[in-house]
C-alpha cells in the first residue's frame, strides 16, 4: 500500500514530508508507549499514535520508519515538524481514535507485520 | 590491543527530556556513515537509546562513549544517577520505578533495560545506589541472532 493511500483511508492531513507520498509500506504499528514500540516492532513503516512529542519522531527514526500518524486530532507543534522534514519522515495527523485507524487500515489489507517474540 | 579504533563521546543532557536521544541519533548516524550495516545500525542505536532515556528519566543525565572495534561495537553509558538498587527486578519486562509524568511521555513502561538486553549481544550493569550505573553494551559484527 502507498502512503497516499493510508492517507487517503483515514482522511488524514498530510503536514511534513507530503513529497514521499508515494512510498510503498508493508505493515503498521499502533502504539502510545514507545518502548513498547521499540520492543516489539519489526519492520513496520508507519507508527500510528497518540502521543506527541519529540520522542515519537526519534522513536520512528532509530526503526527506520517511513511515516507517523497522530491520531485522535492530536497536532505536532513546529519542533516535531521541522524534525520529521529533516528526517524525511512524514507526518499525518486524523481526527480518527487508535482502534478505528487501525481498524481501517487493516481491513484494507494493511497487515500488523511481523511482531518480535 | 593496539587495534586502531574509532571513538567518540556524547554528553548526555540530563535536564531536557526533548533532546534525550540525540546522542544515539548521531550515533546511528556515524555508524552508517562507517558503512556498517544496517541491521547492527539499528540494533546499536535502540539500545543505546533506550539506555539514554533511561539516564535522563532516572539519573539526570552522563556521558555515552561509542567505540568502533574492527569485529565488534562497544557502547559505554555512564552517570553518577541514584544507581539500580535491585538488577534483577529491573530486568523484569514491565517493571519500572518511573512516574507517571514519564510514562505521559510515553516511556517508563518497564522495558529499558530489557530492550537493551535483547538488541544488545552483551550487557554489564555495573551499579552502586547514591553513586551511579555505568552500562556496558557490545554489539559483534555479523551477529544477526538478534534481529531487529
Amino acid at each position: 500500500m502507498k502512503i497516499s493511500e493510508v492517507q487517503e483511508i483515514l482522511g488524514a492531513q498530510i503536514v511534513a514530508c507530503a513529497e514521499n507520498v508515494d512510498v510503498e509500506i508493508k505493515s503498521a504499528c499502533g502504539c502510545d508507549m514507545m518502548s513498547d514500540v521499540l520492543a516489539f516492532v519489526k519492520d513496520q513503516s508507519i507508527l500510528i499514535t497518540g502521543l506527541v512529542n519529540p520522542q515519537v519522531i526519534r522513536t520512528a527514526l532509530m526503526m527506520d520508519m517511513k511515516c507517523v500518524v497522530f491520531v485522535r486530532g492530536k497536532k505536532p507543534d513546529e519542533k516535531i515538524i521541522q524534525m520529521a522534514q529533516e528526517h524525511g519522515i512524514i507526518i499525518m495527523t486524523s481526527d480518527l481514535r487508535m482502534y478505528e485507524a487501525c481498524g481501517l487500515l487493516y481491513s484494507h489489507g494493511l497487515q500488523a507485520g511481523g511482531l518480535k517474540g | 590491543m593496539d587495534e586502531n579504533t574509532i571513538k567518540w563521546s556524547i554528553d548526555v543532557d540530563g535536564c531536557n527530556f526533548d533532546t534525550a536521544g540525540v546522542a544515539s541519533q548521531s550515533t546511528k548516524f556515524k555508524l552508517k556513515q562507517l558503512g556498517l550495516d544496517n541491521e547492527l545500525s539499528r540494533r546499536v542505536a535502540i539500545a543505546m537509546y533506550e539506555g539514554e532515556i533511561n539516564m535522563v528519566i532516572h539519573a539526570n543525565g552522563g556521558v555515552a562513549e561509542v567505540e568502533v572495534f574492527s569485529d565488534k561495537i562497544m557502547v559505554v553509558l555512564k552517570d553518577t544517577g541514584k544507581g539500580i538498587a535491585d538488577i534483577s527486578l529491573a530486568m523484569q519486562e514491565g517493571y519500572s520505578t518511573a512516574t507517571e509524568d514519564i510514562r505521559d511521555l510515553g516511556f517508563g513502561a518497564g522495558m529499558g533495560l530489557p530492550n537493551m538486553k535483547r538488541y544488545s549481544d552483551n550487557m554489564e550493569i555495573i551499579t552502586k545506589v547514591g553513586e551511579g550505573t555505568t552500562v556496558i553494551m557490545t554489539f559483534y559484527m555479523g551477529n544477526q541472532s538478534q534481529q531487529t
